[in-house]
Parts: structure tokens; C-alpha cells; sequence
């Protein structure tokens, strides 16, 4: 059985669990990948989990970069396979260029765990596709390092590219132009602080973030229908 | 050749850093207050094998700009002493 979305597990991770039970409570098929690995193998999108990969050392994502799996993250990226990082996974994005910009300690300098309404900036990426452009999401953030920063020319280009892709309500660790969320221009690789799977339950106090999983779960289809043959990915990734 | 090197970095210009802000506004409390344009940043210090000075100064540069920094939000500066001479490593 193919399996549609591989989850990393790096040293640290916590939330590889979480995604893939929310995967599967929406319909979809996860298995977990170690980092050690030198391909993704037979998926259809990947997702770099929450935590705190290689304990964070020296900068957050900065050592997670340099994991085994990467290489192969990196090549299903460029083959167009949808990649999502969740706050972890958004440092790990970016420390690996994946994605632009850094994110840095919160303005204020406290740890922030609160469910704070975000706003979709952009349906143009695996992750926002099938929610509504402006749509207010109740979603779950926990870190310390959401503070996005990059130059202005970057900004400027992320906002007229439609790369922002999710948005703060009200700004919670000043966050440049309160950015929660990006993708890459072709929109395939995004990254996001919030945490989705944290709102993909009635139990767990809020549905909101199942949109966004779900779009991710039909990227994940529509890749693997552009590729038929399901061992392309993974021999490209190897 | 035996280098001690010693590698300081902080936030590029213009980026804001609440660490160091946050020091700052506590200083004045403790009769400081005449401190200005406080920055926090890390140091790392390793001994390093290279041919000569030039050679080493160029290794620990790619360090830096590979892992040791984020260019993105990071620079760095990388002080070299030859390891007799040197006291980067004490206490180590």
C-alpha cells in the first residue's frame, strides 16, 4: 500500500505522531520516515513535524538540515511533491533554503502556547488550496522561534507572489508584516508555524486546521496522479 | 599547525534583538544606566588543524557561512590565534 504522506522523525521531533493520526482521521495514509533515511520513499508529499529536531542546537533546524533524509526532501520538492514544515519543520525549511527567510526568538522573548486566529493570505499552495482566500482558522501555535524575518525586497516578493500564505490576526512574536505562514513561488513547499493537527478534532477544541490537511491530502493525490509510476519519486529521491 | 579559533556572532544591523533589549532595559535598575546599543550574540571556540593562518582563517569563514551563522540574520566574526599563544580554550 502506498502510503500518501511520509512524516520525518528527526531526534526531538514530537508531533510526527500527531500529524499522521490527523492524516488518518481524515482519510489519508502516513508513515513516519527517520531522518537517517536516504529516501522518502513511496510518498506522495512529505511533512517535517513539530519539535525540536537535533535539540534545536545552535539554531533551530540548523543541524536538522544536515539529516540524511534532506537531500531527498529537497529532490521530491524539486520534482514538484507537495512539502509541508509545521513550526519545527518551518525552521528546518528554512535553514535549508527550502524556503526563505529565518525565524528568530518572539518579540517579547516568552514561549507562546495559545490557540490565536489566523488569517489565509493565499490559496495558491498544498496546504491552502481548498480553503477560502481571507478565512479566519482558530489554530494551535507553541514556540519560542515564530519571529518570520527577512529583507524587504523578500517580503515584498513573498506578498506580491501570493507566498503568504497564512496570516496573524494579531501578531502574537512580531512576526515581519505578522506572517504565520509561507509557501515557495510554485507553492508546493510551504511552511507554517501554527500547527494544524492540533485543530483537526472536535476534541481537541477546534476543526480548523482539517482544511488545510485535507488540501494537503489532495496535492498529495494530484501528485501521485502526475507521476503514475509510484516508485518515480522515490527512486528520484534516493 | 595547531589554531585556537574563536568565532563571535550577532544579528545583522537592524534587526531587532529583544535578548540584548531586555538587558538593557534591566540595567538602569541596578544604577546602570548609562548603557547603550546592547547586543547579545554566541561564541564558539574550537581548535583547528590547518597549514597556516590564511588556510585556517578561510576554513573557519566556510564554517561559518555554511553552519556556524545564518547569513539570513546572522554575521560573524572569526578571531584566530596560534594555539601556543593563545587562551581562547581555557576553561574549556
Amino acid at each position: 500500500m502506498t502510503h500518501q504522506v511520509g512524516v520525518v522523525s528527526f531526534p526531538g521531533s514530537n508531533c510526527e505522531h500527531d500529524v499522521c493520526r490527523a492524516i488518518s482521521h481524515l482519510g489519508g495514509s502516513a508513515k513516519i520516515i527517520w531522518h537517517t533515511e536516504a529516501s522518502v520513499g513511496e510518498v506522495d508529499a512529505v511533512v517535517l513535524p513539530g519539535g525540536f529536531a537535533h535539540g534545536d542546537y545552535l539554531r533551530t533546524g540548523a543541524i536538522a538540515r544536515f539529516s540524511p533524509v534532506m537531500a531527498a526532501v529537497r529532490a521530491f520538492g524539486e520534482l514538484g511533491g507537495p512539502v509541508v514544515g509545521i513550526c519545527n519543520g518551518f525552521q528546518v525549511l528554512t535553514e535549508s533554503g527550502m524556503l526563505p527567510g529565518a525565524l528568530r526568538s518572539n518579540a517579547g522573548m516568552r514561549f507562546i502556547s495559545e490557540t490565536i486566529e489566523c488569517v489565509v493570505s493565499s490559496t495558491h499552495s498544498v496546504l491552502t488550496a481548498n480553503a477560502v482566500l481571507g478565512a479566519r482558522l482558530f489554530l494551535p501555535i507553541n514556540h519560542y522561534e515564530g519571529n518570520f524575518v527577512a529583507d524587504e525586497a523578500t517580503l515584498d516578493a513573498l506578498e506580491e507572489n501570493g507566498q503568504v500564505v497564512l496570516s496573524y490576526a494579531s501578531n502574537p512574536n512580531g512576526s515581519s508584516r505578522s506572517i504565520a505562514g509561507i509557501a515557495n513561488r510554485a507553492g508546493n513547499v510551504v511552511g507554517i508555524m501554527p500547527h494544524p493537527e492540533r485543530a483537526s478534532d472536535e476534541l481537541l477544541g477546534s476543526t480548523d486546521g482539517q482544511v488545510l490537511l485535507a488540501s494537503l491530502l489532495d496535492a498529495a493525490i494530484a501528485f501521485a496522479e502526475r507521476s503514475p509510476d509510484p516508485s518515480v519519486s522515490a527512486n528520484v529521491a534516493s | 599547525m595547531n589554531f585556537d579559533v574563536r568565532v563571535e556572532i550577532r544579528g545583522i544591523d537592524g534587526l531587532a534583538d529583544p535578548e540584548g533589549q531586555t538587558i538593557e532595559r534591566a540595567l538602569p535598575a541596578l544604577g546602570f544606566g548609562a548603557v547603550s546599543n546592547l547586543h547579545v550574540g554566541k561564541i564558539v571556540r574550537f581548535r583547528l588543524a590547518a597549514n597556516d593562518e590564511q588556510a585556517a582563517q578561510r576554513v573557519a569563514e566556510e564554517m561559518c557561512e555554511r553552519l556556524l551563522a545564518n547569513p539570513v540574520i546572522e554575521r560573524f566574526e572569526v578571531t584566530i590565534r596560534q594555539g601556543e599563544q593563545s587562551r581562547f580554550l581555557e576553561g574549556s
